[in-house]
């Protein structure tokens, strides 16, 4: 195909477009939209933007805003109280019986998933016949959703008609009724040992990924140099897939801190509080009670430490980036 | 003290249907440099992980030291291996890298460090050892991955295409130290490679492999002088040997000894053939020859090398009288490839 070379006229360049100024390589092939980067990312940006703003932004500014007023669902009106709610909040015994639990609800979920998820993953990477299936079973629980799964729970440890307590009855290691639910001690055993059921699935799936990545060289080299199982695991797979294992224990702690439906389903936070954590003490605070200001208020505390896990998630992503 | 390896009758299939290696049987010398050459997909990194003990054989032995070592984990087979991509641990630096083999082998603290330094001072990395293999260049990284082999006395070495991941400049020296670095340890050594130029500069003998089978086993200089097939022929040798059909035969010669006849001694014992060049390359003082014979009622591609000392002009689109001396012709059998006896060609 034989190039011409367009001939420009001193003075007339500006105003052709710069494809066709360049020689005419393409001529007759104007740039598409697709093709401009400076407008694409925008419009591409913009929808998740525009998501975030809606579904993030906005109540997260509203419930600053609510947690100085004495906005209720009843008198909607806004009036400035200053820190009154807040006051109230650090009075309340229930509140702090709520952070503590939290605590409890979040670390021990997450060093039982930690461990759990990391040794089911080893077991998903392993190849054997029937893996899809075993991948496949293992997935449900996270697929399935969240207040089914809890709710069918709720059958398993029912304090009268438990299937655990007959089963237990029938091997001999039972008389009588467990009561999952109804003690305190037992009822915060149930809601970490449910929810660390529903949240393992994804934390193996996450740290399975990080095995995979790790190159079969490795794996080879550390069977040349005569490491067995454990000094392997300990001295190789470990300190390699560390920074996956942290992007799913903080994961896993942000869906934990903030998850309110196992205890709302299981428990409604009881027996007597002993189950209740921030989320469902401000749901009920704030929309069972109609305190919208007090809920609120309550909500604002899981902020300053979901902050940090995401400040710790990002910079466990950095780490994996540098290795 | 060196130690032989022996493969006999070696299988790897792969689900039943890819046969890897299909029926390798091998022997090295005493601290012997055997290359195990191929293309890629040959089979030959097959045959040493499972030397090594990373994949277990279908079908065979293999023994090292004399005594079978099937179902023997790679850790009890005393052998080392280095890998392509030099397998470091990215996360713990050069120093723990070469004591992590002797920390397995529950070595004292004292000791590891002892060996550890004497590795890393015998390849000159004594320097590196607190850095970490991503702030090392691919040389260094290199020998890293040979210390770590090293500091476990292995009785085989195992290296599996340590060369290909260096820059051009890099592999020629990395070649030479090689050598003399096994040529000083005197370990046995299994070394696989695709490049030929490895393979005659490093093996005291090549075991040249395709499909999965070992086509030649010899010294570099016969495997090049007296190549069992077609398939050698062709592989070894850049530019690789001409291969002329004459009857039922094809007749080989290297293109350095496919030279202007008036170049060729003797009358009665040269074989010539018209050479039709179509292009001239000069390639590091030599003159390289594209062109044609005529073979049968066809034309056969066929590339001459003159040296440097021999000055005949030669042009593009000319045909010229060139010819190859008896003793350097080979002949192959043309349906099998095999060699086959030479039979007189005289002109």
């Amino acid at each position: 195909m034989a190039l011409q070379r367009e001939r420009v006229e001193p003075g007339t360049a500006g105003r052709k477009p710069e494809w066709e100024r360049a020689g005419g390589v393409r001529a007759g092939v104007r740039p598409t939209l697709a093709d401009r980067e400076g407008v694409l990312a925008p419009l591409f940006l913009l929808p998740a933007v525009a998501y975030i703003v809606a579904l993030v932004a906005i109540p997260f500014l509203l419930a600053i805003a609510f947690s100085f007023s004495d906005v209720t669902a009843g008198d909607p009106s806004f009036d400035w109280v200053g820190l009154r709610n807040y006051r109230r909040i650090f009075q309340d015994p229930v509140f702090w019986q709520s952070l503590r639990n939290t605590f409890v609800f979040t670390v021990v979920s997450m060093a039982l998933t930690v461990v759990l998820a990391k040794a089911l993953a080893m077991v998903l990477v392993a190849d054997f016949r029937g893996k899809w299936v075993v991948r496949f079973l293992v997935l449900l629980p996270w697929t399935t959703p969240v207040a089914l799964a809890t709710i069918v729970w709720l059958y398993l440890l029912d304090s009268l008609y438990s299937p655990i307590d007959w089963m237990l009855r029938q091997i001999g290691l039972l008389d009588g009724n467990v009561f999952w639910l109804g003690r305190p001690g037992l009822a915060m055993v149930s809601v970490v040992l449910v929810h660390t059921w529903r949240i393992v699935p994804l934390a193996a799936v996450i740290i399975m990924a990080g095995l995979v990545a790790i190159p079969d060289e490795i794996n080879d080299a550390a069977a040349i140099d005569g490491a067995g199982f454990w000094r392997k695991l300990t001295e190789v797979t470990l300190p390699l897939t560390m920074p996956v294992i942290a992007v799913a224990a903080l994961l896993g702690a942000i869906l934990t801190f903030t998850d309110m439906t196992v205890v709302y389903v299981l428990t409604r936070g009881g027996p007597t509080n002993a189950t209740q954590v921030l989320p469902s003490w401000a749901f009920i605070r704030g929309i069972v009670g109609a305190d919208l200001a007090q809920g609120a208020a309550i909500a604002l505390f899981l902020f300053p430490l979901l902050l940090a896990a995401a400040v710790a998630i990002l910079r466990a992503v950095r780490r994996m980036e540098v290795l | 003290m060196a130690v032989v390896v022996e493969v006999k009758g070696l299988k790897k299939h792969f689900n039943g249907e890819v046969h890897a290696v299909d029926g390798v049987d091998l022997t090295t010398g005493e601290g012997e440099y055997l290359v195990l050459l191929g293309p890629s997909g040959c089979g030959k990194t097959t045959l040493l992980r499972t030397i090594a003990g990373l994949e277990e054989p279908t079908e065979g032995e293999v023994l090292i030291g004399g005594s079978v070592v099937n179902g023997l984990p790679p850790r009890a087979r005393r052998i080392a291996m280095v890998f392509q991509s030099y397998a470091l641990y990215p996360h713990k630096t050069v120093l723990q890298n070469i004591t992590f083999p002797l920390k397995a082998e529950k070595l004292g603290r004292e000791a590891r460090l002892n060996k550890a330094q004497w590795a890393a001072g015998l390849l000159g990395i004594g320097h590196l050892l607190d850095r970490k293999p991503r702030h090392l260049s691919g040389g260094e990284r290199q020998r890293v991955a040979l210390a770590r082999a090293l500091v476990r006395d292995p009785s085989v070495f195992l290296l599996d295409e340590p060369l290909s991941n260096l820059d051009a400049k890099l592999r020629a020296t990395a070649r030479d130290e090689l050598k003399l670095f096994q040529q000083d340890i005197g370990t046995t050594t299994i070394y696989v490679t695709h490049d030929q130029v490895e393979a005659m500069g490093l093996g005291d003998r090549i075991a040249v492999m395709y499909e999965g089978r070992v086509r030649q086993v010899g010294p570099p200089v016969e495997v090049y002088d007296d190549p069992a097939d077609t398939f050698v022929a062709t592989f070894i040798g850049s530019p690789p040997m001409n291969l002329v059909e004459r009857g039922d035969q094809l007749v080989g010669f290297r293109p350095e000894n496919f030279l202007p006849q008036a170049v060729v001694a003797g009358n009665g014992n040269r074989w010539s053939l018209p050479f039709h060049v179509h292009r001239v390359e000069h390639l590091s003082g030599d003159r390289h020859l594209y062109g044609t014979v005529p073979a049968g009622r066809e034309h056969v591609r066929v590339i001459a090398r003159l040296p440097a000392t021999v000055t005949t002009p030669v042009d593009p689109d000319t045909t010229y009288e060139f010819a190859v001396h008896e003793r350097h012709l080979r002949f192959f059998d043309r349906v099998s490839g095999e060699r086959t006896a030479p039979r007189p060609v005289r002109d």
